[in-house]
Parts: structure tokens; C-alpha cells; sequence
């Protein structure tokens, strides 16, 4: 079959189901965007404000939805406000593939208008990107971007396609997606039979969840070991929503902001069963203390990730649902009620609780009251600071896929894009965008994307008029000289979203968010709810950087 | 610490030198040398780096370059049961008197001389790293004006 190269990667997307796209035309664009013009009833195409906010669109509604996200940009500066968005995807291992236009070919390196070498800048944030100029590659990169974003560890893949390619002619005979390779377990049931009896041989087992859980789909299977032999779980942050917050073996997240008795389940524990995590320096503060009276069992999809930060006792390197279907039958049924008990007594010591709130609207509040007010199937967005460790700690999660938030990089302004992709993909689901003051500001004209789409989306900002999480640091760490976080903004968020077209409400009192929440439901488009909080309010407990559980901070 | 060579077979494409070398940068693998070379097959090259490290170390740059989609296979080479070798250059200047002794070293070590001038030799020597350090060794009580070596680069028996 002839057709341009546009059109090829209009039919390559459709070979890989892909039905959603986000993006921003541009000039070396063209081409691509007259096909998505010609394919917008099987392709939806969903303008953003920004291509930032693509990406970030691309990254929640692959978080969300399992499958791959996809943002469309042109060249140059178009490629380059991705970047963040690749990023935040490669930190967290996102499966997304970010379709980049260039300069013709006979214009590349001459410093062309809107020319930007984007494989180069993208070299270190993707698990491997194309440049396409020459026709006859074109496929086989697209083809291939989508293998290897969902093959083995996930993450971002970009295709940089020159002008002249999407407007050349080309063969085109349609192909069925390239077969994952999958990641071989050497020995796994020898290796398996080892991790059994290191756990039937424990008497303080935890597991520990990260987000290679979620990547793998194995939740079902994590809640069938916890049960069979008794064991408690704790989350990182990426692996929230794994196991619903009601299970009585589950307790919270462990790292920084976690529980006291998440944390001190780890460092109590004669053994750790790690489950896609790779110790970053928030769970693992200090790595050479990190479970020190455990044996510490990883197992991982990335073999790179193995001894990477934290020394292990042993490892199985494999898709953690694969080693979990030969473990759990090898794993005894054990009793740890008095493990549980010891754990169960730490929460009622230093339990999950604002101890001390200082305005009218307590954090905890909020959001406890905004999920006992929603239904169950709601995803739960966060931005970057104060509020997302708040809802980190507090929201009330049930399913995996449900709590999205940029964990590795920290993307400030990840929210609101994020958001829309994942109702994008999601449009049954509520979607809830819990952000603050600060990282609002960074990303908030996507507004007009949520209204131009009538997206539902009920943001709930937490403002406390600074740089809340870089605030508490200077208040406990730096003789309270607030340099640069109490930026006198006078941003009136009620108006500024009526003036996109949306909603907005301003609240002072959990009765007036009450009454503002009750309306916002009802709304088909999205709404704000502007919640004054106090500015001394904190994130708490805290281990300080480099620190132990011992050196943990509770006011 | 002790030195480890690595031999990556990599596909021979654009750009494939710049990942590799990228990968090492951002992770802060210092690197001794890295050469890259053509083998039998177009399709793919051989890169080979030595650096100096612990086990640790040398598990995190194999398990972190074989992650690259553009490498087809890795592995460490064996002082024991590979080859190892290495050209070196180095520009003397050396006047009539001390011509005589430069060539008597030259001789011993096989190099050879590949220009001569009235006040400058230019030596060429190929060999295992350690036959280099001790070529220049020697050299050093000479005036050496320029040094270049490429590298090693490895094969197994």
C-alpha cells in the first residue's frame, strides 16, 4: 500500500491500539497533523495548552489506563517542552512513546529554524530513541518505539521524524505489534524454593511494594502471599494503590513521609521482600542502615537495579508477577499475629494524624472527606510538594492505577495535565487533582484543555499562599530565612478559572468545602476548589535527609 | 583496585558511541580508555573499555550498559584467557648523542622509529598495556615532547 510517511504513522498507531494522542501542531509538524486531521474518528487527538502538558497528559493516561501514552510535537521548542514530561515518564517507568517532527533533512544541522537535535537532549531520559531520515526506517522505528516502552522495565521512547519523511511516499503493509521479549528468569525455581524458605523461616517478614508492581499487574498476587503466610505490606509511593489502604496487613507508605510504623516495620524486621523498588534515596535514606537486622530478598524486572543502592541478600531477576506465580505455592501458611500486633501497636503509639493543624482547614480533612465522599473506581492526581505527601499519606486507596503522582522526578506542574490524560482515558472514572499554590501555578493553563474537552476534573488546591514543602525545610533546617517562597501572589483562582470557562469555589471552613464539593460534582467541566490552609501547617512525621528512623522528626 | 576490560558488541549505527558514552557520563563510570572497532560482521561493532573498579562497580556499568537497546552482547575479558593490546606514539626530541641510546631501547622493545628528524624521533610501539607503561618508563629520562595511545582493545583466546 502507498502512503506518506504521515499516514504510515497514523496506521502504525492503530496497530497498537492507540485510539488517544496528545500534542501541538507546529510548522514541521504539518504533515502529521493533516493525517490526524483525515484519522480523527479513530484517532482522538487532544489539543493541550502546552506541550508539557502533553506529555504529562501521555504519562497519566498510560499511569491510568496500562496502556501506552502517546504525545505528538513539533520541532524545536515544541520537542523541547516535552523534555520534563519524558522525564517525570523515564523516572517512573512510564510506558510512553513521544512522536517528535523535525527540519527536512536537507536543512538538519544547519541551525534551521525551530531545530533541535532532540535525540541528543533526550539521550539520557529515554530507554532509547529514534531519528528518522530516511523513509524506509520509518516503520520499524515506530514499531519498535512501542516494543521497547513496554518491554522489560517500562519508559519512555521518543521518534524524531524529519519533515521530509512524513510527506514522502512509502510502502506500507500492515503488521501485527513486535512481540515483547520477555525478561528469562534464570532458575527460578531454584531461586524461588531459596526466597521460600528465607520467608517460611522468618518470624518479622514485611513485603515491601513498589511501582514494579503496579508495571507487572501483580497486586493479586502480592495480596495472595501477604494472606497466605501473614505478612504485612508497605508501599513506596509508586506502589500506592497495590493493595487497598483498608487491608489490615497493609500499612502505608514507608521512606520520608511515611508512617511511623511502615518505617519502623522495616527496621525492625528479620526480612524484607522487596517487590519492584529500587531504594531511592526518599525510602532508603540512609542505605547502609536500610533493614540492617533483615535479610532483604529482591526481586526485579531491572538487573541493574540489584545492589544498585542497597546491598541485598539475594535476588531473582524477572517480572515480579511471573516469580510470585512459582513463589507463593512454595511459601507456608504462617501465623504472625504477633509481628502484626508489634506493628499494629506502633500505629496506635505515633499514628497517621495532622497533630496540630493552625488554620480552620485541616489537610487530613480535606482529602479524608473527599474520598469517603467518592465513589471507588476515583483516580487521585497529585502534583509535587506538601499536598502530595499529604495525599500520600491520607488518601484512602482501593484499586492500583488510582493514585497518580510524579514520584521519581518530582515534576512540580505534573498534575493537571496528568489529570486530563487519565480522564482521557478514563471517561466513567472522577477524576481528582489534589495540587497546591505552587505547582498550580507552574501548569495551570491547561485549564483551557480540561474546558475545551469538558473534562470533570475537580481540582482541590491546597493554599497556603508559599512554596510549602521548600517552607517547612527553611523553617526546620535554615534559621526560618524563607528565600523565595513567600511570593506575594494575589492570584484569584475562583476568577482565574471562570475566566477559562470553568468553575470555581473559594473555601475558609470544612463546612464551605462541603458545600462547594456537593456543587462541584454536579458540574460537567472542571472545577477548582481554592482551600485556605494555614501556612505553618507541616508535612509529618519526617526523616530528615540521610537520616534513620531513630532521627525522626513528629512536630 | 584491580583493572577490568569489558567487550560490548553493539549494533554499527549513528550515534551508538554517544549513548554508550552518555550512559557512563550520567552514572559517573570513570573510564580508562574506550575504543571502538570494526569486527567480521558490518552490522555490528566492538567497543571495548577498561576501567579500574570493584566488582560492584563492574556489575553496575554491564547490567546498566546491556539496558541500551543498541547493545547486542557484553562480557568481561579474562587476563588469563584474552589478548590485550595497545598502540602507543611518542614524539623525542633527541639530538645525534642521544639518538644512539633511544634506538638501543627501541631495538629491545621491538618498537619502531616511524620518523626521524636532526632533532626529533617519533617511536611507535603495539603491545599489552603493561609493555607500554614500561617502554615509557624507560623513556622518561628522555625529553618526550607528545604522547598518544589509543587504548586497548581485547579479544579471548
Amino acid at each position: 500500500m502507498k502512503m506518506t510517511g504521515a499516514e504510515l504513522v497514523m496506521n502504525v498507531l492503530l496497530e497498537h491500539g492507540v485510539d488517544t494522542v496528545f500534542g501541538y501542531p507546529g510548522g514541521t509538524a504539518l504533515f502529521l497533523y493533516d493525517e490526524l486531521y483525515k484519522y480523527s474518528d479513530r484517532i482522538k487527538h487532544v489539543l493541550v495548552a502546552h506541550e508539557q502538558g502533553g506529555a504529562h497528559a501521555a504519562d497519566g493516561y498510560a499511569r491510568a489506563t496500562g496502556k501506552t501514552g502517546v504525545a505528538f510535537s513539533t520541532s524545536g521548542p515544541g520537542a523541547t517542552n516535552l523534555v520534563t514530561g519524558i522525564a517525570t515518564a523515564y523516572m517512573d517507568s512510564i510506558p510512553t512513546v513521544f512522536i517528535t517532527a523535525n527540519v527536512g533533512k536537507h536543512l538538519i544541522g544547519r541551525d534551521a529554524f525551530q531545530e533541535v537535535c532532540i535525540t541528543g537532549v533526550t539521550f539520557p531520559i529515554t530507554k532509547h530513541n529514534y531519528f528518522v531520515n530516511n523513509k524506509e526506517d520509518l516503520a520499524d522505528a515506530l514499531r519498535n518505539a512501542f516494543r521497547i516502552a513496554n518491554e522489560g522495565r517500562k519508559g519512555p521512547v521518543l521518534v524524531d521524524i524529519t519533515k521530509d519523511v512524513t510527506q514522502a511516499i512509502v510502502d506500507y503493509e500492515p503488521v501485527k505489534p513486535y512481540p515483547l521479549r520477555k525478561v528469562e528468569t534464570e532458575n527460578c525455581e531454584a531461586k524461588a524454593e531459596k526466597f521460600a524458605k528465607y520467608i517460611n523461616s522468618s518470624s518479622k517478614p514485611v513485603i515491601q511494594v513498589g511501582g514494579g508492581v503496579i508495571a507487572s499487574e501483580s497486586y493479586k498476587e502480592v495480596i495472595a502471599l501477604a494472606e497466605k503466610a501473614d505478612i504485612p505490606v508497605v508501599t513506596t509511593l509508586m506502589g500506592m494503590g497495590a493493595v487497598p489502604s483498608s487491608d489490615k496487613r497493609y500499612f502505608g507508605m514507608l521512606g520520608m513521609h511515611g508512617s511511623y510504623a511502615a518505617n519502623k516495620c522495616i527496621a525492625e524486621a528479620d526480612l524484607i521482600l522487596t517487590l519492584g523498588c529500587r531504594f531511592s534515596d526518599r525510602v532508603a535514606l540512609k542505605p547502609d542502615q536500610f533493614g540492617k537486622k533483615a535479610k532483604i530478598l529482591q526481586v526485579d524486572i531491572d538487573k541493574s537495579e540489584i545492589n544498585k543502592n542497597v546491598s541485598v541478600t539475594d535476588c531473582i531477576i524477572g517480572d515480579c508477577k511471573d516469580v510470585l506465580d512459582v513463589l507463593i505455592p512454595m511459601v507456608n501458611e504462617a501465623d504472625h499475629s504477633q509481628w502484626l500486633a508489634q506493628i499494629n501497636k506502633w500505629n496506635e503509639e505515633k499514628p497517621m494524624k495532622v497533630k496540630e493543624c493552625y488554620g480552620k482547614m485541616n489537610p487530613q480533612e480535606i482529602i479524608e472527606y473527599i474520598c469517603d465522599n467518592t465513589d471507588k473506581e476515583t483516580i487521585y492526581v497529585t502534583d509535587v510538594g506538601q499536598h502530595q505527601m499529604w495525599a500520600a499519606q491520607y488518601v484512602k486507596q482501593t484499586k492500583p492505577r488510582n493514585f497518580l503522582s510524579s514520584g521519581g522526578l518530582g515534576t512540580m506542574g505534573f498534575g493537571y495535565g496528568a489529570a486530563i490524560g487519565a480522564q482521557m482515558g478514563n471517561p466513567d472514572k472522577r477524576v481528582i487533582h489534589f495540587t497546591g499554590d505552587g505547582s498550580f501555578h507552574m501548569n495551570l493553563n491547561e485549564a483551557c484543555t480540561a474546558v475545551s474537552n469538558n473534562l470533570p476534573i475537580i481540582t482541590v488546591i491546597f493554599n497556603n499562599r508559599v512554596l510549602g514543602m521548600v517552607y517547612q525545610w527553611q523553617t526546620a533546617f535554615y534559621g526560618q530565612r524563607y528565600s523565595n517562597t513567600t511570593p506575594e501572589r494575589k492570584t484569584d483562582f475562583v476568577k482565574l478559572i471562570e475566566a477559562f470557562g470553568g468553575h470555581g469555589f473559594r473555601v475558609n471552613t470544612m463546612e464551605e468545602l462541603k458545600e462547594a464539593y456537593e456543587k462541584a460534582l454536579k458540574i460537567n467541566g472542571p472545577v477548582w476548589i481554592d482551600c485556605n490552609i494555614a501556612v505553618e501547617d507541616k508535612v509529618l512525621p519526617m526523616i530528615p535527609n540521610g537520616k534513620t528512623i531513630d532521627d525522626m522528626l513528629f512536630e | 583496585m584491580k583493572k577490568e576490560v569489558v567487550s560490548i558488541y553493539v549494533d554499527n549505527k549513528a550515534n551508538v558511541l554517544t549513548r554508550v558514552v552518555s550512559l557512563y557520563g550520567r552514572r559517573g563510570f570513570n573510564i580508562d580508555s574506550l575504543t571502538v572497532s570494526a569486527t567480521n560482521d558490518p552490522d555490528i561493532s566492538r567497543i571495548t573499555i577498561v576501567f579500574e573498579g570493584d566488582n560492584l562497580t563492574l556489575n553496575q556499568i554491564i547490567a546498566q550498559t546491556e539496558k541500551l537497546e543498541i547493545v547486542r552482547s557484553i562480557k568481561t575479558l579474562e587476563g588469563k584467557n584474552s589478548f590485550f593490546r595497545e598502540l602507543l606514539m611518542v614524539k623525542i626530541a633527541a639530538d645525534k648523542e642521544k639518538r644512539r641510546e633511544i634506538k638501543e631501547i627501541t631495538d629491545i622493545y621491538r618498537a619502531k622509529i616511524i620518523s626521524l628528524e636532526k632533532d626529533m624521533m617519533v617511536l611507535e610501539l603495539t603491545g599489552a598495556p603493561d609493555k607500554l607503561d614500561a617502554f615509557l618508563n624507560i623513556l622518561d629520562d628522555y625529553d618526550i615532547v607528545d604522547i598518544c595511545r589509543t587504548g586497548v582493545t581485547g579479544i579471548e583466546k
